[in-house]
């Protein structure tokens, strides 16, 4: 089961939604596209989908050309982030709709709908309207629905982004249960790089209508192909600021100065970019190489678990995320430290250096 | 890539709507625009006159009178059942059992046939056993909508506000409960007055449906037939003879189908014109 | 500005209460003070909203009385309460513009016409709302929209409180942010009482000094940010404030000493704990817990990288652990066991925490 896009374009009117864009997706876990509200997500998976046609290029499964052949045709399911469902019908009906257009038998359905209830948890509900159930058991059905036949795709458009923080959390945890053991290609949409990183898989970042990087989501973060990768793979927003190299050191600012890392031993002296992930900037000192900045505070935010605080360093705006509680008074001048060794570092082009060094494969994401 | 198109059969799907637009509306036009260039004396002989006939009608008295008396009485129908419209949707229970029975009793008269109103009314009214008619003389009061021209149009105005303020009303209605109970409490929190409620919130989240109401109203009251002719026929005299009736009296009283398909055209037009810009200035307001 | 206390407050929408499932809101006794920055923190149905809106006055409380300084104000309207409340979804007059939008609640009140622009423009300069003012309220975008209605309640210098429902629904993610510190900024400037309601615990943690959580009517936690993260008075705010939420694992009494899964378990109470027919719990959070080689066994399920840290997913006997590892620890091959650090791992009776 795999799905092809041979320099998929997409234009409407004068403007281009997708830009040449040729990606395989897998067909084992999740493949997860990661961008922020106009990336083109939506637009790319009715693409895959088939509700929409591309202007140029082709859409290519299990080996088979399947541009312009339209959705009915094609063995696909789909969640969107609104929780559809045919409202006059009962929980088990909505379930069964997709296996009554099937034409299947009704003992098959009967066995079929309970199996994908008890997977759901909605066996209790299933004699029940939609109006009468919570969201997260509405978008439970919805997701049923999509996984009661044996589509080739399902494709879920940001299904969690309308549900509570904590029921948004428990599903999440279930998704990958549900589709462990199914032999399809899944695409998921999210705006969310914590989302991403939790479903695991691959990731296709997507920035403005390109995807710019596609791999194991791990990777991605780890070494994400350039400055828009990195950001699009960064909540709270990565840090990224101007960096002189000249001779042994390299610059942020006249007081923050550290030793050339090995990234740019090689290279001539000059303007890059450094990229520091909120996490690595931290309140106390954390890794063995950090060099202190210091800040004014203008919020902090807390997650419960997690505080981000937003700091002001010369004319920057620094983000930082640390472990634990810390309400820090808005305007003090606090000192933070930035944990070099994680830093990733760009070139004028935007692209990333590569540290040359072995150690820095990345670690493999267990799931 | 284009000859895969997964939906070029799809026009296909769109001839029944075009046969249709064609069979009820195209061809009529397109006979009724024939009729109005072309003289005829019978026997299907027809000789091409050009504008003659659109010339002769908008210049001649006959067809003023008939405008004028139309433009009134479509005026005076707007400007009562507007504000009734909206004053009844405002004082309707918002919610609990009593609004199903404001809304089916504002139902009703929607649902009876125009020749069915103007029999009733014009029984209603009669002087001399209709209940309306007999009380108001036993008041003393002469009213005889057969042969005084005021009380005709009386009658007939009533009948019309009898008939279709329920419409404004439930589009007003519709056009209110669309309103988030926030606005409502926000206003209060505010400290707005109930006519401030009305002024900033009411009308304006009521605009685009008392747009359409307008439209409507507009419109069949353009097309008003059925009441004053059974009414009065248009009478007495020509009081009541609004535009489609003195149609119908050209037309099919003295077969002059020239000048009759010329008003026709003219007659439309009118109401295109009206139409168009009233939804236009409206329209324009609501994005500036 | 005033102190806002709530005497025995209950309310049910339903005309004869019965059971305890036809409370909204079950006896409810909070005193917030004058000036304070508080949130209303729960899942939605908790009755927070219930409990906003008899604040404000738009619901009359079935039983109990709500005073403002020692002024009872149970049966005054919202207008007579001068309360100000920003709605989830933003409320604008449409065909006013901006400037008339912020004029509209003083001239409502009959302020004198020479002082409206002066106290309009100070409050457009505080929300950045300057260069729109002679705009149209309803060409806005949501959040200059949400603006506007900050705005209308904040221009009222005479305001006891002012109550914000989910005011950033709408807003798009990434300006979320910037106003949520404007919210704050503007209450160390103005200190005003303000009560925010939100199911967001991010946005309620943020926003807010003290935080009450509410879980199905009734509050079980008053208290700052870090006092629900370290120690969680009830099972619920463990669960709900944290992500991943506090582990809970069912524990046994021993000569008095809890014990998970056979082993003993230090925790953070001074009493004796007893057992009397009790649920007993133990509650900690996956920060506070780490491999060892001795300790409660357990089995690793799962390990989801997040980037900075792991979330190591293991199961003792029936029950999931979750556990956070940093990036520079390795995992225990198998045989794996956990330790709880014992500062923070609390003694849970009915739900309830044990101090």
């Amino acid at each position: 089961m795999s799905l092809e896009l041979r320099n998929v374009v997409k234009r409407v009117g004068g403007e281009t939604h997708i830009y040449d864009t040729s990606v395989s997706l897998h067909d084992q876990g999740f493949n997860v596209l990661l961008g922020t509200t106009l990336a083109g997500k939506t637009t790319l998976m009715q693409l895959m989908a088939g509700l929409e046609k591309p202007t140029s290029g082709e859409i290519w499964f299990n080996g088979q050309n399947v541009t312009g052949v339209s959705v009915q045709r094609r063995n696909v399911s789909v969640v969107h982030q609104q929780f559809i469902n045919y409202p006059s019908l009962s929980v088990f009906e909505n379930i069964a709709s997709p296996l009554r257009v099937a034409g299947m038998k009704r003992v098959e359905i009967d066995n079929r709908v309970h199996r994908t209830a008890e997977l759901l948890r909605l066996t209790p509900m299933l004699k029940r309207n939609p109006a009468e159930l919570s969201g997260g058991q509405q978008q439970r059905t919805a997701l049923a629905r999509a996984l009661v036949k044996d589509s080739d795709l399902i494709l879920l458009d940001e299904p969690l982004a309308n549900l509570d923080f904590k029921l948004r959390e428990e599903l999440r945890d279930e998704l990958p249960r549900l589709f462990a053991d199914r032999h399809c290609t899944v695409v998921y949409a999210t705006s969310e790089p914590l989302e991403a990183l939790l479903l695991g898989g691959h990731t296709a970042a997507m920035h403005e209508g390109r995807i710019t990087q596609y791999g194991p989501t791990a990777a991605v973060y780890r070494h994400p192909i350039d400055e828009t990768t990195a950001r699009v793979f960064s909540d709270p927003p990565i840090n990224i600021a101007s960096l002189i190299k000249s001779g042994r050191q390299v610059k942020l600012s006249e007081s923050v100065k550290w030793d050339v890392p090995a990234a740019l031993n090689d290279l001539p002296d000059g303007l890059y970019q450094v990229g520091v992930r909120p996490h690595l900037i931290t309140t106390k000192p954390n890794g063995r190489n950090t060099v202190p900045l210091t800040g004014t505070v203008q919020i902090t935010e807390l997650s419960g678990s997690e505080s981000v605080i937003h700091f002001a360093h010369t004319d920057m705006k620094w983000v930082s995320q640390s472990q634990g509680i810390h309400a820090l008074q808005v305007g003090a001048t606090e000192t933070f430290y930035v944990n070099i060794d994680g830093c990733l570092y760009f070139g004028a082009d935007g692209r990333l250096i590569e540290t040359p060094a072995a150690d820095a494969v990345p670690q493999a994401a267990t799931a | 890539m284009n000859e895969k198109a997964p939906y070029q059969k799809g026009w296909i799907f769109v001839i029944p709507v075009v046969a249709l637009v064609a069979f009820n509306a195209v061809i009529p036009l397109m006979t009724v625009v024939n009729y109005s260039v072309q003289e005829t004396f019978g026997n299907n002989i027809f000789f091409f006159e050009g504008i003659k006939w659109f010339q002769a009608v908008l210049t001649s008295d006959r067809f003023h009178a008939a405008l004028g008396r139309q433009l009134a009485f479509t005026a005076t129908i707007l400007a009562i059942e507007l504000p009734l419209g909206v004053a009844i949707a405002l004082a309707m229970p918002r919610k609990g059992p009593w609004l199903s029975v404001c809304l089916v009793l504002m139902a009703l008269p929607l649902l009876i046939p125009w020749n069915v109103v103007g029999a009733m009314w014009n029984i209603f009214a009669l002087p001399d056993i209709g209940l309306l008619g007999k009380t108001l003389n036993n008041l003393s009061i002469n009213y005889n909508y057969t042969q005084q021209p005021a009380a005709a149009w009386v009658t007939l105005i009533a009948m019309d506000v009898w008939h279709w303020t329920s419409l404004v009303v439930l589009l007003a209605f519709a056009g209110l409960s669309s309103i988030p109970d926030a606005y409502y409490q926000a206003a209060k929190i505010d400290g707005a007055s109930p006519y401030a409620v009305f002024r900033y919130i009411q009308l304006p989240k009521m605009r685009r449906v008392l747009t359409i109401a307008v439209l409507l109203r507009f419109m069949d009251s353009f097309m008003i037939y059925t009441e004053p002719f059974v009414l009065t026929g248009g009478g007495p005299g020509n009081a009541t003879t609004l535009l489609s009736i003195d149609l119908v009296k050209v037309a099919l009283g003295q077969f002059d189908l020239g000048p009759a398909a010329a008003m026709s055209i003219i007659y439309f037009l009118i109401v295109l014109l009206v139409s168009w810009v009233f939804y236009t200035v409206m329209t324009r307001k609501e994005e500036a | 500005m005033s102190k806002i206390t709530l005497h025995n407050l209950r309310h049910s929408y339903v005309p004869q209460p019965a059971g305890p499932d036809d409370w909204a809101l079950k006896e409810l006794n909070v005193e917030w003070s004058d000036g304070g920055a508080y949130a209303l923190l729960g899942p939605s149905g908790c009755g927070k909203t219930t409990l906003l809106n008899i604040i404000s006055g738009l619901v009359h409380p079935t039983k109990g009385r709500i005073s403002f300084d020692e002024r009872n104000v149970t049966d005054a309207g919202p207008g007579e309460r001068n309360i100000a409340q920003v709605f989830q979804f933003p409320v604008v007059y449409d065909t006013m513009t901006v400037r008339q939008n912020l004029e509209f609640p003083l001239r409502n009140r009959g302020m004198p016409e020479s002082e409206i622009p002066k106290r309009v423009e100070e409050i457009a300069e505080i929300l950045d709302l300057q260069d729109m003012l002679p705009r149209r309220a309803a060409g806005l975008t949501a959040d200059g929209k949400q603006k506007i209605s900050l705005g209308r309640g904040l221009v009222r210098s005479d305001v006891n409180a002012i109550l914000f429902d989910e005011p950033l629904t709408v807003i798009d993610p990434h300006l979320k942010w910037q106003l949520r510190s404007k919210l704050k900024e503007l209450h160390q400037r103005i200190k005003v009482t303000m009560i925010y309601v939100t199911h967001d615990q991010i946005e309620a943690l943020t926003f807010a000094n003290t935080v009450v959580v509410m879980h199905e009517g009734t509050v079980v936690q008053i208290g700052t940010p870090v006092e629900l993260f370290e120690r969680p008075q009830h099972t619920f705010v463990g669960h709900f404030i944290g992500s991943p939420g506090m582990n809970v694992l069912p524990c046994d009494l021993v000569n008095g000493a809890p014990h998970v899964a056979g082993q003993p378990v230090k925790v953070q109470t001074k009493a004796s704990p007893k057992a009397n027919g009790q649920r007993l719990e133990i509650g900690v959070r996956p920060e506070y817990v780490r491999f060892a080689d001795s300790g409660v066994p357990a089995k690793i399920i799962k390990v989801s990288d997040v980037g900075r840290y792991r979330v190591v997913e293991t199961r003792c006997g029936e029950e999931r652990v979750n556990v956070i590892v940093n990036d520079d620890m390795s995992l225990p091959a198998d045989g794996a066991h956990l330790q709880f650090e014992p500062a923070f791992t609390g003694l849970y009776a009915d739900g309830w925490r044990v101090d």
